[in-house]
């Protein structure tokens, strides 16, 4: 029922692509982060909560249908759903069911409750398409409740040395993750503009998150002070950050799980958080779908497609799109994500 | 164990010199004293014998993790490096232990001579109970290279600290040939051990390259002017009537070097010359590939000894009588050194010793006319020294520069990209660059340093998007990206495809102005290997 071709993964019968790369007319969005939901598209259906984000980013006067999850719409006898990915807040599986073949396009995912998201539920299907961001064994990220206590006593113990600490992470997703398991009780939170104007969107649509104040012109860094600041990869060496000196940096990524990874980004502290799967919950996650057709997308595709076909005896194939999953060093064409917002 | 690993943590998770100086000098005063003398040796590159093959570890942790072992060989492609890879395929045991380090360190020293039921029986139990932390810090030391982060510097900082004594005393005290298993570390450090070991080389003075123009460093007669030898810099030792020929990289090359055997007898006891130490033969120097294949070797061979006589070319006189003489002068210690190699040769014309010649110049013009003749004299470059300057420790800026020649260079076509290892882990990072040879790209080298960390990401991605073939670890390219190759020497070979080898190839810089087409040949290199080759 699905196929992939130069503009994304396509959808004949209905007549749709699933986070095409690609302007086209009809669009289904897993989720807002700028590789799956791109500008362009005549029209998209997206999660009640992706579409905000989507307007805010590709523009208000886009046309988003929203649905939410477990809402089916049909379309050409196609019927088509979005389910929980736990990915970040309004992140979406697609399933798609025609004459009784279940196809699920899985975006990008993580097992388990990050406080923010909907966690991932599995569905059953013929076909899955899955991220292989984290596809290797050596990726086993710790449990999250224990990385957030350890970002709470970095923060802690860095106030106790008179220094700030700079938390960096994906504006859209790890900001809001990060900032919601914060304990206010040990200093102030501050956001960077990029994080901020996402935040004001998560706020408006899900709950308040722990009380920030926004680094804009009315506050002199001078008074920020043992405090946590909250900001994008792409403030990274940047004049606005160094007016907060002295800091300590954190960087929140599932590829802090490497030491060469950590030394090359030259962060003070390497969380390993991240909103995707490990080895183990992708492993997980697959065969709770009892899928005989996986199609590997963006990461290690092609060791993982060989590792289903070997372990499980799996129909595995490796698909090129152009995903990026969780990106350390951001590309340059994008300028990172949000810059200058 | 623990101890040690929450050390390495501690230093892993800051990048605060200070920081890491501060948990050093902690450890050192807190930890047991036969783990502490062994730290500082691993920190300072004395890593005991390795007794377990890199296979033996794959095959091992395949078993016990459950993991394919081409899993395991993609996995280690991405991590780089096998004793990370391993512990995060193993889970951590959540248990606590009591093995101290030394005890760990010397078990597997033992196992040299266990059967290999007993060496993996070993190494698998202890896998079994080791935290995560633990872990890797245990593989590591079975695969050696355990660096942490920590230069010589910050461990000569961080015991100068603890035991309040001056870095350059803590610098000496570190040389020389002790073993951790047979001393403690504040035995190390005290005044007393240092009449203790006689084969004990000072720590060499080291110079920065020239950063300015040597105009700037004011009148030339204030500096001396030697040229840069390509050999092995080393220290020659007589005290007692015993010889130590030391290495840079503080190896004892004494067996190594029979050419230097009637030293013993010929120096007066109390004397250790700093100099470097080449092949050469008829007043000549032979380029130092020559040496090379002679330095792996267990035994010397007659016939290298013939070929390849090493003599050393003395640049610097650091005891003399047995006195410390690195505050004088380098005029003071220059002419001591005169002296003592006159006054040997008196007794014996023919010694392996050579006075380093000091250059004649008027002024810099005249400098930078001979560092451009550098390459017929086999040499890399000029030394500039301040003739006030005392012999310091380490590598040092303001006295002592080094003045090298621009390095040979050619352009060359990436043809081959491989993922690095450390921290450039799971990024293509080492490459391999091509000539044409009519319409064919011959590969003539491998680089891997050069470019900036922005470069790098910006290749690595380059290469991912443009990749042709992938055979392992390593993909082949479109040849599309051209950059500019440096070297310092180049040699005929015949192991090599394109007939040359060169010597410290690396990157110079990204020709992004330049099409493949346009990269160089392999007749061009040719015709370098005709300029350059040597002998």
């Amino acid at each position: 029922m699905l196929t992939f071709n130069q503009n994304g993964i396509y959808c004949a019968q209905a007549d749709v692509y699933i986070d095409p790369w690609k302007p086209v007319d009809n669009a289904i969005i897993t989720h807002a982060h700028s590789d799956h939901a791109r500008w362009g598209m005549k029209k998209y259906l997206a999660h009640i909560h992706a579409a905000p984000v989507m307007r805010y980013r590709l523009g208000q006067d886009i046309e988003v249908q929203t649905a939410d999850y477990n809402e089916p719409v049909t379309i050409n006898g196609v019927k088509i759903s979005l389910h929980p990915a736990g990915h970040i807040w309004g992140s979406a599986q697609v399933r798609l069911e025609y004459k009784g073949e279940i196809w699920v396009v899985s975006g990008d995912y993580k097992l388990g409750e990050d406080g923010i998201s909907v966690p991932f539920e599995p569905m059953r299907c013929h076909h899955f398409i899955t991220e292989s961001t984290f596809g290797l064994p050596v990726y086993n990220f710790p449990d999250p409740a224990t990385v957030h206590h350890d970002i709470n006593d970095w923060w802690r113990k860095n106030r106790e040395e008179g220094k700030n600490s700079v938390i960096l992470g994906y504006a859209l997703g790890k900001a809001q993750r990060t900032h919601k398991h914060l304990d206010p009780s040990i200093g102030n939170i501050y956001t960077h503009g990029a994080v901020d104007n996402i935040n004001k969107l998560y706020e408006a649509a899900i709950e308040p998150l722990p009380v920030a104040r926004r680094i804009d012109s009315s506050i002199n860094p001078k008074d920020i002070k043992g405090d946590i600041i909250i900001a994008p990869p792409s403030a990274e060496n940047t004049p606005w950050l160094r007016k907060l000196q002295p800091y300590k940096l954190g960087i929140c990524s599932g590829w802090m799980q490497l030491r060469g990874t950590r030394r090359r980004r030259g962060a003070d502290r390497g969380f390993v958080l991240s909103d995707h799967a490990d080895w183990g919950q992708l492993n997980t996650a697959i065969k709770e779908t009892g899928a005989e057709h996986i199609y590997v997308t963006h990461g290690y595709k092609s060791v993982y497609a060989k590792w289903l076909q070997d372990a499980y005896g799996l129909n595995a194939t490796e698909v090129e799109t152009l995903y990026t999953g969780e990106q350390l060093d951001e590309p340059e064409t994008t300028g990172g994500e949000d810059a200058g917002i | 164990m623990r101890a040690f690993s929450e050390l390495f943590t501690h230093i892993d998770q800051t990048t605060s010199t200070n920081e890491k100086i501060d948990a050093l000098a902690d450890y050192f005063e807190h930890a047991d004293p036969r783990d502490a003398i062994w730290c500082v040796a691993l920190l300072t590159g004395k890593t005991p014998r390795r007794t377990i093959k890199s296979g033996e570890l794959r095959d091992w942790c395949a078993e016990t993790s459950g993991t394919p072992v081409w899993l395991l060989e993609e996995s280690y492609h991405v991590v780089g490096d096998l004793a990370e890879t391993i512990s995060l395929l193993l889970k951590g045991s959540d248990g606590e232990t009591s093995h101290t380090l030394h005890e760990v360190i010397n078990s597997l020293i033992a196992l040299e001579n266990k059967t290999d039921d007993q060496r993996k029986a070993y190494i698998t139990g202890m896998w079994r109970q080791l935290s995560q932390q633990e872990l890797f810090v245990f593989n590591k030391l079975i695969t050696g290279g355990f660096r942490m982060g920590v230069s010589d510097k910050i461990t000569i900082k961080a015991l100068a600290k603890r035991y309040s004594i001056d870095e350059n005393i803590v610098a000496h005290r570190l040389t020389g040939n002790w073993q951790a298993n047979e001393t403690l570390l504040d035995t190390l450090m005290s005044a007393t051990h240092d009449a203790a070991d006689i084969s004990r080389p000072y720590p060499f003075y080291l110079a920065y390259a020239l950063e300015t123009a040597p105009e700037e460093l004011g009148d030339v007669k204030d500096w001396q002017i030697e040229r840069k030898m390509d050999g092995i810099r080393g220290q020659i030792i007589v005290r007692d009537h015993q010889l130590f020929v030391w290495s840079r990289g503080e190896d004892l090359l004494t067996e190594k070097f029979i050419e230097f055997e009637p030293l013993a007898k010929l120096l007066p006891s109390g004397t250790v010359i700093d100099g470097e130490i080449i092949p050469a033969k008829d007043e000549n120097f032979l380029p130092f590939h020559v040496m090379q294949t002679r330095i792996g070797r267990k035994n010397v061979t007659k016939k290298s000894l013939t070929e390849a006589p090493l003599v050393m070319v003395c640049y610097d006189l650091l005891e003399h009588d047995g006195v410390d003489i690195r505050h004088l002068s380098l005029m003071q210690r220059r002419e001591l050194l005169v002296q003592l190699i006159e006054t040997v040769k008196e007794k014996e014309a023919n010694i392996p010793l050579w006075l380093s010649p000091v250059l004649i110049c008027q002024n810099w013009e005249e400098v930078a006319a001979q560092r451009l003749k550098s390459r017929e004299y086999n040499c890399e470059g000029l030394m500039l020294k301040r003739k006030d300057s005392e012999y310091k420790t380490g590598r040092r800026r303001g006295d002592w520069w080094k003045w090298k020649v621009d390095p040979l260079s050619i352009d060359g076509v990436l043809i081959y990209g491989q993922r690095g290892h450390g921290r450039r882990a799971d990024l293509y990072t080492d490459f391999t660059f091509a000539v044409w040879d009519g319409d064919e790209l011959v590969p003539f080298a491998k680089a891997y340093s050069g470019l900036t960390d922005k470069e790098l990401l910006e290749v690595d991605r380059w290469i991912k998007k443009h990749t042709t073939d992938k055979f392992g670890p390593v993909r082949s390219v479109t040849p599309e990206l051209v950059f500019e190759i440096g070297f310092e020497g180049i040699n005929a070979s015949s192991r090599h495809k394109s007939g040359v080898a060169l010597r410290f190839p690396r990157i110079l810089r990204w020709r992004k102005d330049k099409p493949a087409k346009e990269a160089n040949t392999k007749a061009d290199l040719i015709d370098i290997l005709h300029v350059y080759g040597g002998l």
